[in-house]
């Protein structure tokens, strides 16, 4: 019997700008102990519609329809009534653990109230059971973390109090809203593997929102695609994922690069072949480059502490190649990139281009140089000046480094520019805001493209994209590859993007290389335990791989980057690790094809 | 929290030095002596004169000597007063002006902090735009104007409460000053916190609270209403500065004899011993008062609590 | 790609819509900040030429009218002071004094603050960390003190009430200035600029200065209003402008000296002064939501 069923569920939101109909006639069920997943880009209503459920949608949103749950229909209870219901009957946990969690109360606190108010029990025992559901949870040293307020713990370990106290009450259903969007990768596989085993144990049905498609393969057994507020496909998991009826549902698949398939074919449909690059020498090397930053000190008198966000990184990049740099939040290879092009002065090394060191160039010669190395940024809203035109963004760079052209030529180049990364020739007065997402990044890419450099450094450009977006952002960087010949660095935390982009991949953690590797090498054979442990946690959006795939779960978070591990950085969260990688720091040295920085590579290698 | 105490008790050192300089120069930079004014004086006296207060001293070891009485609670002699030291007419004043200024920040608070937050909770409605309204007409109306008018209306026309004067320091008699005080400040208080309050209740960790089944009620008073009065705790520095000038003109409109007034008459009979001692002293008061705010910042915000 | 995953498109037309278009259209939606802005026009334009619409002159006294209640027949519209002055001339005489002190008083305070608080935010580091400290000090002090000390050592003087004012107020400008530079300075389109080595002037210019100008527009608007304040204020204790010039500050010191027999003394400057801070302080509200980026989408 189903445990709920929702029919015909309709959310409007009411703008200044008329209404909007953020989910259209919605229906489906969920039986007990059911995982369900709803799957969509952002502004499908996949969040709306489970928040109106629970009466949590935004004060100009009106519900309509009915959700039977427990004989009694969500959407008509009077808002105590619905109250009984939240948190003991159905919880909820959502995207941000950072700011989901009240910065001003502790853990107990928080989670104390929630048993208190739907139950009468005495504080003790309230107490009691929270600590409990905190060891369940696999909280570490939980009755001391208990007294902690929420800034104290680390994003993943925040999640699992959010998750804990979502369980307190023993739920019928657990509403997860993108629980593990804003993680890390690693922590993500942590925090997926946990709700499988609660959803065993306890038999809490879950509803799972998310827009990764690789995290509904392997903890959903049925699926709900949604598409601009409308519900396009639901099915079993295997039939949504092997033999998807919908058109979107098709395209949605196409769209995710995958971990597991080394495609040459564009992501988006379309026609194009990657083109592997002749070794030929190199524009870009980096030598033993460091940046250090001076964090004051908490102390009264303490000095400035040094955070070594970059801590000896060398590379080299040929024409025509694609390097990819991929790490966790806090490895460093934002500021490498950024260091690179001298956004942030670096501490020591030395940085090549075109043969010649940046450092001994003068002034004019620089900027001559500075025409050849150009960036992208991650945020494609924030890297256009909002108060300048599109026109005026994209002729800034011709102004710059090209002053002898009139007006006539650079409005003729710029407009050839945008025409080609697909911006209309006649929307070069427009504003930034006036564009999507997708578009403000073309026009980031025009932008770097207009003075025909030979290095385009490509910080995160895809990941505040959708899906589908991303991929073609990602295609029109191997177009403009292959037609100018441009060598990327091309920076990601999504290992599947960079391993599709990519000639070669660097990984980085905590500042410093763990391995360096063709393609093929690195995804087929990582020599790194942390390579290894980064690969295993990316979920591959296919049901039978992703459930019978053996996991390397890494324990723990990140260490802090002001007090790294002695020895190899990664020792602490290393299942391999003996005693010589706390006391002797491994060398970048060569195995086989594979640079990699471990001293028991070689081991691992022959198993 | 004891090393951010520390740190901050330090950091107050530098300005108040600067404040006491600041004072003493300024007046030792004016044109003219303190005793310019009367009759012209004969040069042995007016020297004797000058000698018993030390003005023929080098600068920096008249400045030293005020800092050191400073420290001793000893703001010279009264250049007006003859009879008094500004350390007794600051100890007769201040009593009087703390009264009223302290009644004043009590009103605005308990004031402004229950109709900002009861327009944040009915944002939007009518009951909101009235709140809003009436306290940008406070805001916009300086207490020397609000005064007279209260004056005109409730002491003149209808005669239920004295114009003026502290009579016996009951209750009557303080009602028009503590309210022309509190006004701008109510007003000022409830726009903060209406603003913060509507700021705290979309953030996502009330939605939360909601999700868990918590009552409006319990959300507002545990979760709400701590992170949305923070801001309004960093004013009370700010709000304590502008009810001590503001204490100038109302003791003045009211013929209040407090610390204010005394000020307003020694600048009007160039006292510059009870200038200079009135403006160090509500300068310190300021600074302390600043200092114990943003203790109560830290103490409150866990965040800074344990850095 | 097809129509289903294509992004939305932007509407075919060849002029783009600004942020200051959006702005422009969002504060002449608030009803209450235009009706503001007009009254203050009116304001302006009344105490520019209104003296010269008056047979009186601000320093004329009618003897045969000392301390009249409003009445037409005189030509007394506001009625006389005291000495028999008129009032309505004395009121718009008054605020053309508020208002330029409002004015002048803003600029000296805008010149300074934005020059300070610009060059401690771009060039950040030790430089931004004395000047910070600095403003830090300054503005712990009772500067309405200092106003005060200031005006009874120095003498009173138009000049002075000026600069001082505009001394004290720098302080919230600077600190506004300084920071929103620093946050601009790390967006990514500043950082997109020096990338690309444009020159640290073109980098002010087209991307700082731009972005600059809402907060300081805002920022104008609601100091205005607390200049007139403070400079009423000094004026209300008798240190602000002499005899027989006169600003609204000292006339609703007068009045309020002599309301118990002449309530119009107090009551028309009065509402004079509050109407125009008032109107200040909602067209600057006004502005603030229009140009607060915050609550764009």
């Amino acid at each position: 019997m189903s445990l709920l069923t929702v029919e015909k569920l309709n959310v409007r939101f009411a703008t200044p700008d008329g209404e909007v109909h953020a989910v259209k006639d919605l229906g489906f069920d969920l039986a007990k102990g059911e995982t369900l997943g709803i799957v969509g880009e952002s502004g499908s209503g996949k969040s709306q519609s489970v928040l109106s459920l629970l009466g949590l949608l935004a004060d100009n949103g009106r519900a309509a329809g009915t959700a039977r749950f427990e004989n009694r229909d969500l959407l008509a209870l009077a808002e105590s009534e619905l109250r009984e219901i939240r948190g003991s009957r159905i919880s909820m946990i959502f995207q941000d653990p950072m700011t989901s969690l009240n910065p001003y109360l502790t853990i107990a606190d928080q989670m104390t109230q929630v048993v208190r108010e739907h139950e009468t029990v005495t504080r003790q025992a309230a107490r009691e059971r929270c600590i409990e559901m905190l060891e369940a949870v696999r909280i570490p040293e939980a009755e001391a973390r208990f007294n902690r307020y929420p800034h104290e713990l680390s994003g993943g370990m925040r999640q699992r109090v959010m998750i804990a106290s979502s369980l307190l009450l023993n739920p019928e259903i657990l509403i997860a809203d993108e629980p593990t969007t804003a993680l890390d990768v690693t922590v993500q596989a942590q925090i997926l593997d946990l709700m499988r085993d609660l959803n065993d144990r306890y038999g809490t049905a879950i509803i799972l929102i998310t827009h990764d498609l690789g995290v509904v393969a392997g903890l959903c057994e049925r699926v709900l695609v949604m598409h601009e507020g409308e519900l396009k496909e639901r099915g079993e998991v295997r039939d949504i994922f092997y033999r998807p009826q919908h058109d979107y549902t098709r395209r949605l698949l196409d769209a995710v690069p995958r971990l597991d398939e080394e495609r040459v074919e564009k992501l988006a449909a379309g026609a194009g072949s990657g083109v592997v690059p002749e070794a030929g020498e190199a524009l870009l090397t980096v030598d033993d480059l460091k940046v250090q930053f001076g964090i004051p000190g908490d102390g009264l008198f303490a000095g400035t502490r040094q955070l070594r966000a970059v801590d000896g990184v060398s590379l080299s990049l040929a024409a025509g190649e694609t390097l990819g740099v991929v790490g966790e939040s806090g490895c460093g290879k934002s500021t490498l990139a950024r260091a690179i092009v001298k956004l942030v002065p670096k501490s020591a090394g030395r940085v090549c281009l075109l043969g010649r060191e940046m450092d001994a160039l003068d002034r004019e010669t620089l900027g001559e140089m500075r025409r050849s190395l150009q960036i992208i940024f991650q945020d494609p809203l924030a890297s256009l000046n909002p108060r300048m035109t599109v026109g005026d963004i994209v002729s800034e760079p011709l102004w710059t480094h090209r002053p002898e052209l009139d007006k006539g030529s650079v409005r003729q180049l710029v407009t050839e520019v945008l025409e080609r990364v697909g911006i209309g020739g006649h929307q070069l007065n427009r504003y930034p805001h006036e564009f999507s997402g997708g578009q403000c990044q073309r026009i980031g890419i025009a932008r770097a493209l207009v003075l025909k450099p030979r290095i385009i450094i490509c910080d995160e450009p895809v990941s505040a994209l959708d899906v589908s977006i991303q991929a073609q952002i990602v295609d029109l960087l191997m177009d403009l590859q292959s037609d100018f010949g441009l060598a990327l660095v091309f920076i990601a935390h999504d290992l599947a993007v960079v391993r599709h982009i990519s000639h070669r991949v660097m990984v980085m953690y905590l500042g410093t290389i763990m391995e360096v590797a063709s393609r093929e090498d690195l995804y087929e054979r990582p020599a790194h335990p942390y390579t290894r442990a980064l690969i295993s946690a990316v979920p591959i959006p296919d049901p039978d791989l992703e459930r019978s795939r053996e996991r390397e779960l890494l324990s723990g978070d990140l260490p802090s980057p002001l007090d790294p591990p002695s020895g190899c950085r990664f020792r602490t969260r290393c299942r391999y690790a003996i005693d010589r990688c706390a006391a002797e720091t491994p060398k970048l040295e060569l195995l086989d094809s594979t640079l990699v920085a471990c001293h028991r590579a070689d081991d691992l290698r022959r198993g | 929290m004891l090393r951010y105490t520390v740190r901050r008790l330090l950091g107050a050192i530098p300005t108040l030095l600067i404040l006491i300089a600041l004072a003493f120069f300024m007046i030792r930079a004016a044109p003219g002596g303190p005793f310019d004014a009367e009759r012209a004086l004969l040069p042995e006296i007016e020297q004797n004169l000058r000698a018993v207060y030390h003005l023929d001293e080098p600068l920096y070891l008249q400045f030293l000597r005020y800092l050191g009485g400073l420290l001793q609670g000893d703001f010279g002699p009264s250049f007006q007063y003859r009879d008094f030291t500004v350390t007794e007419l600051i100890m007769a004043g201040f009593p009087v002006s703390l009264r009223i200024g302290g009644l004043a920040m009590l009103l605005a608070l308990a004031v402004g902090v229950t109709v900002g937050s009861i327009a944040a909770l009915r944002q939007n409605t009518r009951i909101d735009y009235s709140v809003m309204s009436v306290s940008m007409t406070g805001i916009s109306i300086p207490n020397f104007v609000m005064a007279p008018m209260l004056v005109l209306v409730f002491a003149v026309y209808l005669g239920w409460l004295p114009a003026g004067g502290l009579g016996d320091g009951s209750f009557a008699n303080l009602v028009l000053p503590v309210i022309s005080l509190a006004l701008p400040q109510i007003a000022y208080i409830s726009r903060l916190t209406r603003g913060s309050m509507i700021e705290v209740l979309r953030s996502n960790f009330i939605r939360t609270a909601r999700a868990q089944g918590l009552p409006e009620r319990k959300i507002l008073l545990r979760h709400a209403l701590k992170p949305a009065l923070l801001p309004v705790v960093s004013y009370l520095g700010p709000a304590t500065a502008a009810v001590i000038t503001g204490s100038v003109v109302i003791e003045q409109i009211f013929s209040i004899p407090g610390l204010g007034r005394f000020f307003v008459q020694g600048a009007l009979n160039r006292d510059y011993t009870l200038v200079m001692g009135v403006v160090v002293f509500y300068g310190t008061l300021i600074v302390v008062f600043n200092l114990l705010v943003d203790l109560a910042y830290a103490w409150l915000d866990p965040k800074v609590k344990y850095a | 790609m097809s129509a289903d995953l294509a992004e939305t498109a932007v509407p075919e037309s060849s002029s783009g819509r600004s942020l200051w278009v959006d702005a422009w259209r969002t504060l002449r939606r608030n009803r209450a900040a235009v009706v503001s802005a007009i009254v203050i026009a009116v304001m302006a334009v009344l105490v520019a030429i209104g003296p010269f619409l008056s047979p009186y002159a601000y320093d004329f006294t009618d003897w045969s009218n000392l301390s009249t209640g409003p009445n037409l027949a005189t030509g007394h519209v506001f009625g006389t002071d005291t000495l028999g002055r008129d009032l309505f001339v004395r009121t718009l005489i008054g605020g053309r004094i508020s208002l330029m002190v409002g004015i002048v008083a803003t600029f000296v305070s805008l010149v300074i603050g934005i020059s300070y608080g610009a060059t401690a935010g771009y060039f950040g580091g030790r430089i931004d960390h004395i000047m910070m400290r600095i403003v830090d000090i300054l503005y712990a002090m009772p500067f309405m003190f200092f106003v005060i000390l200031l005006m009874v050592l120095f003498g009173r003087n138009i000049v002075l009430i000026f600069v001082a004012i505009g001394a004290i107020n720098w302080l919230d400008m600077a600190r506004i200035v300084r920071g929103q530079t620093l946050t601009l300075k790390h967006r990514e389109f500043v950082e997109a600029a020096e990338a690309q080595g444009v020159a640290t002037f073109a980098i002010i210019r087209r991307h700082i200065v731009p972005n600059l100008l809402g907060v300081v527009a805002v920022y104008v608007t609601l100091t205005i209003p607390q200049v007139i304040l403070v400079e009423s204020f000094l004026s209300f204790l008798g240190l602000g402008v002499q005899e027989p010039m006169t600003s609204w500050g000292a006339l609703v010191k007068d009045g309020s000296e002599e309301m118990e027999s002449a309530a119009w003394m107090l009551i028309f400057p009065a509402v004079f002064l509050a109407t125009t801070l008032f109107c200040f302080n909602f067209v600057g509200d006004g502005l603030r939501d229009a140009l607060d980026p915050k609550d764009r989408s």
